[in-house]
């Protein structure tokens, strides 16, 4: 009833192109825009906003990267946190050498290293395909990791092998506290986003779901695998990698090398699966999916038994219904949680009618 | 929608339970008993939980205060013990009181946060090892002895088997290290050391978790060591004295880390770890009053968390059980100054610091010759305690020395260097204020 496009006429090619065709996408878009930048800074306790919506901000990036990489390319990887360590350790050894630098020139450092490392590992996919290049990546997971662990430069000789995130400071406002750092990963999280959606919706975009779809009949009409591919992986790299930076400067603020480990690529891996491979709203859904449901499911229990179930016991009962749910989604919805989201936008076009 | 709801219910889960707790201490528990170092966390979390009950049943709390905790599972990873940070920093009247996160990634992940909560960290026995230099880590305390302290303790053991130091001369001390920050830490401590003494050391790290080390003992084999340091953690411990008994190493030329010494690493081992040393900040052996008084105003009552067994013969409950002192004697030095009210996080940093545990008081507490006599000051976060060795003959461990003093000579110039380092790249002005 209120979702109808009837009466909405696009009278250009220009309104016809855009990002939110529907009138009423358009008013739920800003609405949750204001909401995220308004409503939740005014409301959000300081618990709220370091536990809980940074992490889910900085993950979903990540997750938003292996989306574009193996939901809309087709390319299995597991080499996720790898990509983010590289962009975090990128980021600090730039800023660390060169101190005058701004760091947010220093999160594109660390984006762009990211997306040169992937592209390099993602050359086996010009050759293999599915499972075989999944473990290519994990080659990379486990190379990286070794490789920040035992050269002492990465971390600037740190006797304890951590890295420290230097203090950020923009425009002379010091990003110290839960709020101003809240609203940094919003707004590049948001950017990158935008940025994506349209990327997506673009020649290059279209070219790699070819790939995804078959990759014979892309090479057939003229689409140039290796480009498309390697690209592929450095723009999902670039993202992983400001994921990373964001997840060591602004959610940890010190990290080893073991915070990005194999089982850093497997939970967001997750993500996209339970989230929806495909689609941007999809890495959303599933970050929010991963890291809500186990602090949900803590609360709960310490709530309920009030104390006299231990914490193991709860931690425990966490990962049961984690995994059971995970099953359930993965048989009643495999596309994910977007899908489920997207009938029931198709629904409401047509509510309250059945048909 | 489903982050609506969920947002919905935490908000009430966190009014309903944060308004219980009042008129108490409140002190934060932030255990492991799950994830790959779940064993080795949960009897630690059952000691600190049990001593905490035993001092509300038998003295009635701290100072007429009781105590008030509440565990939150961190299952090791730094995320996750943020989180239980930050969801447990302001529970309580007043208040968390002190934070042991029993970790040194963890450590690290809220290092930052302390100035700004105004909450201490007590991280007895681990990093990170530069705080002992107050004046740069307020908030930060390695209580006891830190990697570094225990590293030349360790030297110094391996001295006393010698017959004396000048007998370290032209000795190889191999270096069996876990390969990750933690293990790395005492490389530049060992190797000023082999350069003070005179004898030659070689390092071999081990791939995480560590339970693939034939490889690595095969090396060590080959460059035949006289003394082999073992800095493990988890199962690699295990795998390690196994590995080192099939390579035909005698056990007791095996000098563990205190990360290295409980039941869970030698036990499985089996007859390999007999004449196994390693080191402890507490001494061997569970004749102490303090476990008779778990025992009895604990165990007896039906309130025990753990397993009746583990009380005082477990080495890691041991440790628990220290942390629980460690926590209710700070508070108790609080309340010397602030009254006899539930303390907070900024009072009890300032009874951390000003912590004397002489002989009479360890008597009173009933809890002497467990841990030796230490004190603690704003320059010297740690207290540079000494430190024992103990060595496992098959059903529990012996003390195996007397309690050696760690060489602050050596230790406190590079943790006034490092400390300085940190300072510099973080533009604080080091002070000593009280």
């Amino acid at each position: 009833m209120f979702y109808r496009e009837a009466g909405q006429f696009k009278t250009s090619y220009k309104k016809d192109q855009a990002i939110l065709p529907i009138f009423q996408d358009k008013i739920a878009m800003v609405g949750m825009l204001l909401f995220c930048f308004v409503v939740i800074p005014m409301f959000a306790t300081d618990y709220w906003l370091t536990s809980i919506l940074v992490p889910f901000l900085a993950l979903s990036l990540a997750a938003l990267g292996l989306n574009v990489l193996t939901g809309y390319a087709g390319q299995i990887s597991l080499g996720t946190a790898a990509f983010m360590a590289v962009g975090a350790f990128a980021a600090f050894n730039l800023q660390v050498r060169v101190p005058e630098i701004p760091f947010l020139v220093a999160f594109l450092w660390g984006g762009l290293c990211a997306a040169g490392v992937g592209i390099l590992f993602g050359l086996p996919s010009l050759r293999i395909k599915g499972f075989y290049l999944a473990v290519a990546t994990l080659a990379a997971q486990f190379f990286i990791e070794w490789l920040f662990t035992h050269f002492d430069w990465f971390t600037n000789y740190s006797t304890s092998g951590v890295i420290t995130a230097p203090p950020m400071t923009l425009l002379g406002m010091a990003i110290d506290n839960p709020l101003s750092k809240y609203f940094l990963v919003l707004s590049i999280v948001v950017i990158c986003a935008f940025l994506i959606r349209n990327l997506i919706r673009s020649e290059i975009g279209r070219s790699w779901m070819a790939v995804r779809d078959m990759d014979i009949a892309a090479e057939a009409i003229g689409i140039n695998l290796m480009k498309t591919k390697l690209l592929a992986f450095g723009v999902s790299s670039f993202l992983c990698g400001l994921s990373g930076a964001l997840w060591a400067y602004v959610v940890l603020g010190t990290v080893e090398p073991q915070a990005f480990d194999i089982a850093r690529s497997f939970e967001i891996l997750f993500m996209v699966v339970i989230g929806g491979l495909g689609s941007v709203s999809g890495a959303f859904l599933g970050a929010g999916f991963m890291i809500l449901l186990p602090i949900l499911l803590n609360n709960l229990g310490a709530l309920i038994t009030g104390g006299t179930i231990s914490t193991e016991t709860i931690a425990h009962i966490e990962y049961m219904v984690f995994g059971a749910l995970i099953i359930f989604f993965l048989i009643v919805e495999p596309n994910g949680l977007a899908r489920l989201w997207q009938t029931g936008k198709e629904k409401l076009r047509l509510w309250p009618f059945p048909y | 929608m489903f982050r609506f709801l969920s947002s919905i219910t935490s908000f009430f889960v966190f009014f309903v339970v944060s308004i219980a707790i009042a008129g108490e201490h409140f002190v934060p528990i932030t255990s492991y008993r799950t994830g790959p170092y779940g064993v080795s966390g949960a009897p630690a979390a059952n000691g600190y939980v049990d001593y905490l009950k035993m001092i509300n049943a038998r003295d009635g709390g701290v100072a007429g205060v009781k105590l008030a905790w509440e565990e939150c599972e961190t299952a090791y990873k730094p995320d996750r013990f943020v989180e239980c940070y930050e969801r447990l920093k302001n529970k309580g009247e007043a208040g968390a009181t002190v934070f042991q996160p029993l970790g040194t990634g963890l450590t690290y992940s809220v290092i930052d946060r302390l100035a700004a909560d105004k909450i201490p960290l007590i991280t007895m026995g681990y990093g990170r090892t530069d705080a002992s230099d107050g004046s740069v880590f307020p908030w930060v305390f390695p209580l006891m002895a830190n990697y570094w302290s225990i590293s030349t303790a360790k030297i110094k053991f391996i001295g006393e088997q010698e017959g004396g130091m000048d007998n370290l001369k032209g000795l190889k001390i191999a270096n069996v290290y876990h390969d990750s920050a933690y293990g790395k830490e005492t490389l530049p401590v060992l190797l000023k050391q082999a350069e003070k003494y005179g004898f030659e050391l070689k390092g071999f790290p081990v791939a995480h978790p560590g339970l693939d080390q034939k490889a690595t003992w095969l090396n060590v084999r080959r460059y035949k060591p006289d003394y082999v340091i073992l800095r493990g953690w988890g199962v690699m411990n295990q795998t390690s004295i196994k590995e080192a008994a099939r390579q035909r190493i005698p056990a007791n030329k095996l000098v563990g880390v205190i990360w290295s010494c409980s039941e869970l690493d030698t036990v499985p081992a089996g007859k390999a770890a007999i004449g196994y040393n390693c080191s402890s900040l507490i001494n061997p052996g569970s004749d102490y009053k303090v476990f008779d008084d778990i025992l009895k105003y604990v165990y007896d009552a039906g309130e025990g968390t753990g397993e009746r067994e583990e009380v005082g013969n477990q080495q890691n409950y041991k440790m628990g059980v220290l942390m629980g002192i460690m926590t209710v004697e700070s508070i108790n030095k609080a309340t010397e100054k602030y009254g006899n009210k539930p303390m907070s996080g900024e009072q009890v940093r300032w009874g951390i610091e000003n912590l004397d545990l002489n002989e009479a008081r360890l008597k009173e507490m009933g809890i002497e010759g467990f841990i030796p006599a230490f004190k603690v000051s704003c320059s010297d976060h740690e207290g540079s305690a000494p430190v024992k060795f103990q060595t496992w003959n098959g059903k529990a461990f012996e003390p195996a020395s007397d309690w050696i003093s760690t060489d602050q000579s050596i230790v406190r110039p590079l943790i006034e260097a490092s400390a300085a380092g940190y300072a510099k790249e973080k533009g604080i002005t080091p002070g000593c204020n009280g």
